[in-house]
């Protein structure tokens, strides 16, 4: 190395080293977030995948095609019918706006892309920039080489993945990036007190609450940190300047966002914040009155100030538990109380409970999403309090809450994959700074023995380390610069000389901590373990993008002896109804279906996949559980024209409506009460054969499913349930089947017009049987004049 | 005609209600010279009911008589239905296809009038038909309508199955403005309605000692039908407003019973019969009580044009014009209680729509504060009427040629009140502060 003889100079060209090798390895982790997540386009076809994301095309659409007036004002009378839906106030923006931007930006460079293409590609794109802002934050909290680590890991991490291979264009492709991005903001505030980065931090939550629902994540987690800073005695200008603009900014700011409009002050989700701010300005006070007064008057002022302060806070929560206590979800909405409670929404919101991603998570499904992180966060977390500093406490802190929302549903796996990223990365980082230092010691030594010459180049690699190690104590560093009141320039430089002290300082106490100096053969056996540990991660990591998570759900396969197979029945199925039924018609389905409905086939579908309307839900559950009769009126009432229902039966696709149906029948009978779960249960059994209740065998939704099944192969076996079939041989009175499709995944019925007549009394069996004998006598002698 | 080529294809049993209006059989075009096929048991019918016959020909009708057993009979060549109407004097037949969905029904099922007259030798076949169009004849074949008090007076009327009924419907509609003068002779079997079915109107029913029975036997058990619960003709108005006529008693429309007399209380010189069966077939073959909807428009007032999409608060105008078929040409319906739903699911507005003695019925309302696809629904069915159902919206609107239904938008985001009275103290407050704010920073960092 050229730094033995140069030490400065050299210095700055391993800087500059380092920046350029740091720069490419960026480019490079964003090249594989992004390469990683391409599997689904060459597996399958360049296609939006699943439920929401189509919805999210189809906006996305209207915005390009419209501007995004129309698209704020946004009434969609083609679902929800009759309701209808203000899309332009309900809908969280910022995908839309994101990927809207983009095939603008694209376009006026005369890059013709179509907006699917820009849909598609949204995701791995922005796992892409998640990756980066994951460099930052590690970054800010334990300096680059943690970043580093940290941004590979979470550029590859499943959990990740699953919501944003290409294709999946859902919010929380957006989200995850905007959320970590806000996170480094606030570090970035936290540690510099800037309010430049401030302002930066609100527009990044404005954005973040643009994008996803999630964003009550950081204004309850940030107002946690705030609160636990102050708690435990390290409250700062700092600290002040970080959470006061962005509570003020940032409220102001998403109440901007139609969807959230009043709810950013209404809902207790935000209170937190707001109660942290009143504190924080309180202890604001109280620090710079315990400036101006002697500790005698201090401790006077406070008694006062106390016996005042609690009586006036006992009123205020007084009137806040009232005024919280009045409203009939004590202010908080299923999906945050299923949150706190997790037995609250399978308790009494069906319609939130029904969906698998709001079940809590098993076990597997841990080692699936974050693989070894899981074992290398307890690592991490040990690096975090070595030594602790407002952010590596922030980040702890992050670690704790996301794997508590983890544990309770399945979808906040993906607010705990960065967490699990970046601590992960600060243990790889922190051990392998370890293991190379003891190995570089180690072979120090070795020459030095050698040429005896080991003094300078201990000691240099011991200096080697200073930046890192002045790094991880900016806390410190920062609180004794605070209390002068000095003109900026000034304090920079007077920054760097203190670090310079304290670096000298420090010199001396690190190299007596560089005890820690492990023997050689057991940093070389656990560096290999690492990489081999690594190399699993990354093994795991390909395999789950390329077979786990980028199947579309809207095309599937299967292996089997003979080869692949492809079921493309919902296409078949959608455009189906977009070529053979009129514009207006309206088509009845499962709310799972309801967007694709829309997208896909364009047609009015009752519900969609956007929850909003238990009763409308409750309506069509009832309908498909209900005798054919019934269903019948309930679905004329809406104006339905088409029945759309998902069978799996003939090819074994389990999650078809019949293995949903107990789940209709719960929302429907949540709000008519008439339709009662065990009518549907024999002995508690959820079962189609033979031994099936009548009112099960009798419902719509059994006979849309297994309509004409037994023709399929004689005997009616359904591959999903594993059993034949209860009712083989029924007609349909009511509706007629209209189109199944190639594997009998999708079945399109139609609502038959009522009869023109209504019939007298059912004629006695006798003169019945009489007059069809007559009849077929008749049938021989003379031929039908029809022919 | 192309649409009901392209109706008789699928062979349903029944029409599109949306379309009933587009394909009725029945149209003011070809209304001066419509097929009717007669069919008969025995061609005297065609002179022993000479007078009903003329005075259907007289009217316009091309009457086709064919025996009811021809083999070469056939009600529709190439899709397309040969006859407008269908009259079955033949009730001993036993044509099965009529009853099929090919035949009688099937034939009513396209907007097609039917009348069915039986008598005590009614076949299964003739009765089945009535049963499909919800009328169900004594069960027991060989039992007729008997009234021992009123009866027809005569001498050969011994066994009273000869009876004179005078219990017509209150309708206008139906048997024509002039009151029929005369009870109407009546030699036949009875018939029941079903109670649900609300197609079916009784319009001759027997009086309150009447009785359906086998007048050759003694009753040895109750007769199953009793008093005025036996109709003795009745008519359906089909979904698709087709019309048919169902009597127990092919002699009713003969021409001995038309110019016979009748005693009954006192003596007639001539019966009701040939005014009620002339009145009533003009019902039946759409002379009268046809209405037409034509012309929905409905616009924000002060504006024309069908706008395509609503917004809360709107003020807006409906008007739809009716006419009725007078027989030769469509005259204005003028009626108080047509009305007009603004409806989602339940009806959000219910108005009365006011004419102007034209045809022309409007109504202007305020769009309720409640966002949706809405319908104008106008909902007409009165005794006799053929049934309006409208459901407007759109059918003007070139892009959206088929919706039916029009959606009611929230307001925009800047239609709301940019500044409200009410919130001027928050605005002065919000203000004042930051002016205050300002001012204080301003001391603060300066006065030193």
């Amino acid at each position: 190395m050229a730094a033995n003889e140069e030490p400065k100079g050299a210095g700055a060209l391993r800087n500059a080293f380092g920046n350029i090798l740091c720069f490419f390895i960026l480019l490079l982790i964003g090249v594989i977030a992004f390469s990683i997540r391409l599997f689904s386009v060459i597996k399958y076809e360049s296609v939006i995948h699943e439920f929401d994301p189509y919805f999210n095309y189809r906006v996305t659409q209207f915005l390009t095609k419209n501007g995004i007036y129309d698209f704020w004002n946004w009434f969609d009378d083609r679902t929800w019918y009759p309701l209808g839906r203000v899309i332009g106030g309900t809908v969280y923006p910022g995908l839309t706006l994101t990927a809207g931007s983009m095939w603008w930006i694209l376009n006026s460079f005369n890059i013709p892309l179509s907006v699917e293409t820009v849909c598609v590609f949204t995701a791995p794109v922005f796992s892409a920039n998640a990756a980066w802002a994951t460099y930052l934050l590690t970054k800010e909290v334990k300096g680059t080489g943690a970043g580093l680590t940290a941004a590979l890991l979470l550029a590859m991490v499943p959990s990740y993945i699953s919501r944003s291979v290409a294709g999946s264009y859902d919010n929380e492709a957006v989200a995850i990036f905007a959320l970590i991005f806000t996170f480094y903001l606030y570090i970035k505030t936290l540690n510099t007190g800037s309010l430049f980065y401030a302002t930066l931090n609100a527009l990044s939550y404005f954005y973040m609450v643009c994008s996803w629902g999630g964003y009550t994540f950081i204004i309850n987690l940030i107002p946690m940190h705030a609160l636990l800073c102050i708690v435990t005695g390290r409250y700062s200008s700092r600290l002040y300047i970080a959470y006061a603009p962005l509570v003020v900014l940032g409220t102001l700011l998403a109440a901007l966002v139609p969807v959230v409009g009043f709810n950013a002050v209404m809902t207790s989700e935000h209170f937190a914040s707001f109660l942290v701010f009143i504190i924080i300005n309180v202890v604001a006070l109280v620090y710079y009155i315990r400036g101006i007064l002697s500790p005698k008057m201090f401790k006077v002022a406070t008694t006062l100030v106390v016996t005042l302060g609690i009586t006036v806070c006992v009123a205020v929560v007084a009137v806040l538990v009232a005024m919280v206590a009045s409203s009939p979800t004590k202010g908080w909405s299923g999906r945050s109380l299923s949150l706190l409670d997790p037995t609250y929404a399978s308790k009494y919101i069906p319609i939130i409970a029904s969906v698998s991603e709001h079940q809590p998570p098993t076990w597997p499904s841990y080692f699936t999403d974050i693989n070894v992180l899981a074992f290398l966060v307890p690592a991490g977390i040990i690096g975090c309090f070595l030594p602790l500093s407002d952010a590596s406490s922030f980040v702890i802190l992050y670690l704790v809450t996301s794997v508590y929302f983890s544990g309770v549903m399945v979808r906040l796996m993906l607010v705990l994959a960065p967490a699990a990223c970046i601590i992960s990365g600060i243990a790889l980082s922190d051990s392998f700074n370890i293991l190379t230092q003891s190995i570089k010691v180690h072979l120090g030594k070795l020459l030095s023995s050698a040429s005896v010459a080991g003094d300078s180049t201990s000691e240099n690699s011991a200096s080697q380390t200073e930046p890192k190690a002045s790094k991880h104590t900016p806390g410190e560093k920062s609180e004794e610069i605070t209390k002068e009141k000095q003109p900026k320039k000034n304090r920079k430089k007077e920054k760097e000389k203190e670090k310079g002290t304290v670096e000298k300082v420090s010199n001396k106490k690190q190299s007596e901590k560089r005890a820690l100096i492990l023997p050689l053969e057991v940093s070389v056996v656990a560096i290999l373990l690492i990489v081999l540990l690594g190399a699993f991660y990354v093994i795991h990591c390909v395999w789950a993008a390329a077979e786990a998570y980028s199947a579309p759900s809207i095309v599937l396969t299967s292996h089997s002896h003979d080869g692949l197979h492809v079921f493309d029945d919902f296409r078949e199925a959608y455009a189906w109804l977009r070529h053979n039924t009129e514009v207006d018609d309206k088509v009845a389905s499962w709310w799972d279906y309801g967007y694709q409905t829309t997208a896909m086939a364009n047609r009015t579908v009752i519900v969609d996949n956007n929850t909003w309307n238990n009763t409308h839900i409750a309506t069509v559950g009832t309908a498909m559980s209900s005798p054919e009769k019934q269903a019948w009126e309930i679905f004329n009432s809406l104006d339905v024209k088409y029945v759309l229902v998902v069978f799996g039966g003939l090819v074994g696709y389990p999650s078809d409506d019949i293995n949903k149906f107990l789940w209709m029948v719960r929302i429907g009978g949540g709000v008519f009460p008439h339709i009662k779960e065990p009518d549907y249960l024999r002995d508690g059994q959820y079962r189609i054969d033979s031994q099936a209740t009548q009112t099960m065998l009798n419902c719509l939704m059994y006979k849309l499913s297994y309509y004409r099944f037994v023709e399929t192969d004689g005997k009616g076996f359904d591959r999903v349930r594993r059993t034949e079939i209860g009712r083989k041989y029924f007609k349909l009175t009511h509706f007629e089947e209209v189109f199944t499709t190639h594997h009998w995944m999708v079945r399109i019925f139609k609502l038959k017009p009522p009869k023109n007549r209504i019939r007298g009394k059912v004629k006695k069996s006798k003169s019945g049987s009489k007059s069809n004998a007559a009849n077929k006598i008749e049938a021989k002698g003379r031929q039908n004049p029809w022919h | 005609m192309a649409i009901r080529r392209a109706l008789v294809l699928p062979l349903v049993l029944v029409l599109l209600p949306a379309l009933i209006s587009v394909t009725r059989a029945f149209s003011a075009d070809s209304a001066t010279d419509r097929r009717l096929l007669v069919l008969v048991d025995d061609l005297a019918v065609r002179s022993s009911h000479s007078i009903y016959f003329r005075s259907l020909e007289s009217r316009g009708y091309d009457l086709q008589f064919r025996l009811a057993d021809d083999p070469k009979l056939a009600l529709q060549r190439y899709g397309q239905y040969l006859y407008d109407g269908l009259v079955l004097f033949s009730p001993s037949a036993k044509i099965w296809w009529l009853c099929g969905p090919y035949g009688g029904v099937g034939f009513r099922g396209f907007g097609h009038d039917l009348i069915l007259a039986a008598d005590p030798s009614a076949s299964d076949l003739i009765r089945d038909i009535a049963t499909e169009c919800g009328v169900d004849f004594d069960e027991d074949p060989a039992s007729v309508v008997v009234d021992h008090v009123g009866y027809a007076v005569s001498e050969t009327n011994l066994d009273h199955t000869l009876i004179a009924s005078d219990d017509f419907i209150q309708s206008d509609v139906i048997l024509g403005s002039e009151k029929i003068k005369a009870p109407v002779l009546f030699r036949g079997i009875g018939h029941s309605l079903n109670p649900t079915n609300t197609m079916v109107v009784k319009v001759l029913s027997a009086s309150p000692s009447a009785y359906s029975a086998n007048p050759k036997t003694r009753l040895s058990k109750a007769p199953s039908l009793t008093g005025s619960a036996i109709s003795l003709v009745s008519v359906v108005q089909a979904r698709n407003n087709a019309r048919i006529l169902i009597c127990g008693s092919l002699d009713l429309f003969s021409d001995r019973f038309f110019k016979s007399g009748v005693e009954k209380f006192k003596s007639m010189k001539k019966s009701g019969n040939e005014q009620f069966a002339v009145e009533i077939s003009k019902w039946v073959f759409h002379e009268r009580g046809h209405l037409k909807a034509i012309n929905v428009r409905h616009h924000k007032v002060g504006e024309v044009a069908e706008p395509p999409m609503y917004r809360i608060k709107d003020d807006l105008e409906y008007s739809v014009e009716i006419y009725e078929w007078s027989g030769t040409s469509w005259k204005p319906y003028v009626a108080d209680d047509v009305q007009v739903q603004f409806y989602m699911m339940s009806p959000y507005i219910l108005k009365t729509l006011s004419n102007d003695q034209k045809g022309l019925y409007s109504a202007s309302f305020k769009v309720p504060d409640v966002y949706g696809v809405f319908q104008f629904k106008l909902e007409y069915q009165r005794l006799g009427y053929s049934t309006l159902s409208l459901k407007a919206g759109m059918a003007t609107h070139p892009t959206r040629l088929f919706l039916q239904s029009i959606p009611v938008r929230p307001f925009r985001h800047n239609e709301y009140e940019r500044f409200i009275p009410a919130a001027y103290p928050y605005y002065g407050g919000s203000f004042s502060t930051m002016a205050g704010f300002f001012l204080f920073s301003v001391v603060y960092l300066y006065n030193k």
